[in-house]
């Protein structure tokens, strides 16, 4: 049946293509070059700044390329699949080529392999194998932990092993890889990405996402309580900082105080101190001059609500904050605008500059009104998160690490002590092998054999 | 006498291990290179004193932070970093010649640090997104991550230098070490310097997630560390190809470095902006 063989014939090549470190090396150089491009033109602007920029022919070359959000294009995408295929079939094939050496129980030594092998530590000692031989035993079993013992002609030889699992190490690696590309899939399917931006003392439960121009409503409502920012002598920031409330079905549930590097997180929702503004003032410290008496009361104002002066001065309430005023066609800056009712029923509007507070002498009343202390009020804003991949994306970190340290600075070693009896004396001949470093085990070989060496000798 | 006093003098004396290193390797008098040696020691010890002297300055400032958080504090440590790493290699392997294509490069980052009219020496205080033990650990991390990778650099530079046919008997090169020995010094700095690159971008990813909440977001500057990893992940994998080993190793690692320099310095002159700033 020719037509079946063709196919396997097409499946051991595929896999063959996929399998080979020549392919990773393509890859990986690739994803190196292209990444530059992202780097270049930034990403994810204005469409408008992107054609002024470009001109048109580019500017949709560009676009059919996907470069303006290029690590999200199908073309990269589908460089990072065939990372993953070539990873998953590399992997796989080295393991089943190795599955002999990778899991077996209990190793078994061969004596000719380490006789051959070139590099080898020799002593000579006076006693005979025998009394040699349960010190040489539990020497080896105390450094590896799978330790075996033949009989020889002359004498015996002992072995030992260790590492073996180090071996996994490149596996833990390869995994950790696949682990992450999986955690940051992961999230970009089931995350979100968001902002809100809440006034002191107001609340929000809806929040816009980044890109897009949706919005999604949370399970539960935030409330900002306080923002405040600080500042250093030389004027650059200190800290920001927001404390929130949680609220579900308007039950506090939870309190905290956030800043950049401290977020609050609650049912897989993180909210991130991410930037801040001033609002329009609602409240100010005011000062009432009585003309008659000459007594300043001092008083707290919010917008909209009356405050009832004495000696029968009057009513005053807070209307609005401007940003910039106007008195008789000057821009007088930031000010509030109030009405004062007398006890007998005419009513006058007011005007309050911020940066004049003796301006309301000006209008010669019963009463001066004075702004004393204006409190400025702060928005805060908010980046509102969900990644359900973080964790898995933080296990291939963790992995990764790990995979790392083992691969390249851990080894599976073997060791042979081969003891015999050559006429009078007993020679002790030490070989080891490693799978990797073979210097740095030449050296250990070196050093078990001069232990054992004055062991003996000292029995 | 301050921390930028005595940076600025080290710099000094490294230039001296570098000279010293190169004297001794092109007339051959193994007595300066011992010279050299000690030299670099010095240097390593006022580097040292260095960075100790500027983490306390920054306590009696009031601002109290390590020393870990603009160009200038960055580029110190990594001078550090390179001759704390070399002098370990040259006790290791007990060759003196590697001393005189890396010291040079010590010198150059702290030469940089110290005159270069663009990089300030002051002391700043942290603004909000910088104060995290996330930062330290990633600033750590990449810089030994630099070092290893300044050093292979050096060593391939060398490697290169040995591969190049002569027909007169040229005794500079014989000098230089094996080219064996010189392959497998820079795998096993590339390895040293692989891991924690990786330890770097995690920590950095970590504390990029705990500030800004997200892990990842291919700025320019997080995108040219990715490019430098996989640059390094090809000189790994490298080896496992049938005569890769030797000359493309050592330009690929050549080139690593570039990325690495670029990652470094060179995304400043990128358009966008890299986060540190913003907020
Ligand atoms: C970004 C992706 C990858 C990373 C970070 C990575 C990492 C590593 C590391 C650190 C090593 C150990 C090198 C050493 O011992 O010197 C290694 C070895 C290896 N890698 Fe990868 N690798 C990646 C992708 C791949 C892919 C796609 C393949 C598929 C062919 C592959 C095949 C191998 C092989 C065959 C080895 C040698 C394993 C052995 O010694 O038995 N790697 N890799």
């Amino acid at each position: 049946m020719p037509k079946q063989e063709t196919s396997a014939d097409f499946f051991s090549k595929t896999w063959d293509f996929f399998a080979s470190v020549r392919l990773t090396i393509v890859l990986l150089l690739t994803l190196a070059a292209t990444s530059i491009i992202g780097t270049l033109i930034p990403q994810n602007e204005d469409p408008a700044a992107y054609f002024k920029a470009f001109g048109q022919f580019l500017y949709r070359l560009f676009n059919i390329l996907g470069l303006y959000d290029m690590y999200h294009s199908w073309w990269f995408q589908m460089l990072l699949i065939l990372l993953t295929t070539n990873i998953i079939v590399c992997s796989l094939d080295r393991i089943s080529a190795n599955r002999r050496i990778l899991f077996v129980r209990h190793p078994s030594f061969r004596l000719n392999r380490f006789r051959n092998i070139k590099n080898k530590e020799e002593f000579v000692v006076d006693e005979d194998p025998e009394q040699l031989k349960a010190s040489c035993q539990t020497f080896i079993a105390r450094r590896f932990r799978h330790h075996a013992i033949e009989t020889t002609d002359n004498g015996f030889a002992v072995f030992g092993e260790k590492g073996r699992w180090t071996r996994f190490g490149v596996y833990t690696v390869h995994l950790s890889v696949i682990i992450l590309l999986i955690g940051g899939l992961v999230g970009s399917i089931f995350g979100f990405d968001g902002f809100v931006n809440i006034a002191e003392g107001e609340s929000a439960r809806v929040i816009h996402l980044r890109n897009t121009n949706k919005t999604i409503s949370l399970d539960f409502v935030v409330r900002c309580d306080d923002f405040n920012v600080s500042f250093y002598e030389t004027g650059a920031p200190k800290e920001y900082r927001s404390s929130l409330t949680i609220l579900e079905q308007g039950r506090e549930v939870l309190k905290k105080d956030i800043i950049v590097n401290d977020p609050l997180r609650y049912k897989g929702i993180s909210l991130y101190q991410s930037s801040y503004g001033n609002l329009p003032s609602d409240e100010a410290i005011l000062g009432f001059t009585s003309r008659k008496t000459g007594m300043v009361y001092r008083r707290k104002a919010v917008i909209g609500q009356p405050v009832v002066l004495p000696e029968k001065l009057g009513t005053f309430v807070l209307k609005e904050y401007r940003s910039s005023a106007d008195f008789k066609g000057h821009n007088i800056g930031e000010a509030f605008i109030g009405t004062l009712t007398r006890e007998a029923g005419s009513a006058v509007q007011i005007i309050l500059p911020l940066r004049f507070p003796s301006f309301d002498k000006m209008r010669r009343g019963d009463v001066t009104i004075g702004v004393i202390e204006h409190l400025p009020r702060f928005y805060t804003g908010l980046q509102v998160n969900r990644d359900p991949g973080v964790g898995i994306v933080y296990t291939g970190f963790i992995l990764m690490i790990v995979g790392c340290y083992v691969t390249f600075f851990m080894s599976h070693q073997q060791i042979c002590v081969e003891v015999d009896k050559r006429g009078t004396t007993t020679r002790v001949t030490v070989a080891g092998t490693a799978n990797k470093n073979k210097l740095a085990m030449q050296a250990r070989v070196a050093k078990i054999a001069q232990r054992l060496g004055s062991q003996a000798r000292r029995t | 006498m301050n921390s930028s006093n005595i940076l600025s003098i080290t710099t000094f004396v490294y230039g001296l291990a570098g000279f010293s290193y190169i004297f001794a390797w092109v007339f051959n008098k193994p007595v300066v290179s011992k010279v050299a040696t000690w030299v670099a020691v010095i240097g390593l010890a006022g580097n040292t004193a260095g960075i100790l002297m500027r983490w306390m300055e920054s306590y009696q400032m009031g601002y109290g932070h390590a020393p870990f958080s603009n160009l200038y504090e960055s580029l110190a440590f990594f001078s550090w970093t390179i001759v704390l790493l070399y002098l370990f290699i040259q006790f290791k392997y007990g060759n003196r010649i590697i001393g005189a294509f890396v010291t040079p490069l010590a010198f150059l980052a702290l030469a940089y640090a110290s005159l270069s009219p663009n990089i300030s020496d002051r002391i700043q205080p942290l603004i909000p997104a910088l104060k995290s033990n996330w930062l330290i650990a990633h600033v750590i991390a990449c810089f030994v991550g630099y070092g290893a990778f300044a050093i292979a650099f050096g060593i391939s530079c060398m490697y290169l230098f040995k591969q190049k046919k002569t027909n007169r008997q040229n005794s500079l090169l014989n000098y230089l070490p094996e080219a064996g020995i010189l392959d497998e010094l820079n795998h096993q700095l590339i390895m040293f310097g692989f891991l924690f690159l990786s330890v770097g971008i995690i920590t950095g990813a970590v504390w990029a997630n705990s500030a800004w909440g997200r892990y990842w977001g291919w700025d320019p500057k997080e995108t040219w560390s990715l490019i430098t990893w996989f640059i390094y992940a090809v000189v790994l994998h490298a080896r496992m190809v049938r005569g890769w080993r030797g000359k493309p190793t050592a330009i690929l690692s050549i080139g690593g470095f570039a990325a690495v320099l670029f990652t470094y310095f060179g995304v400043n002159l990128l358009p966008g902006l890299h986060s540190y700033g913003s907020f």
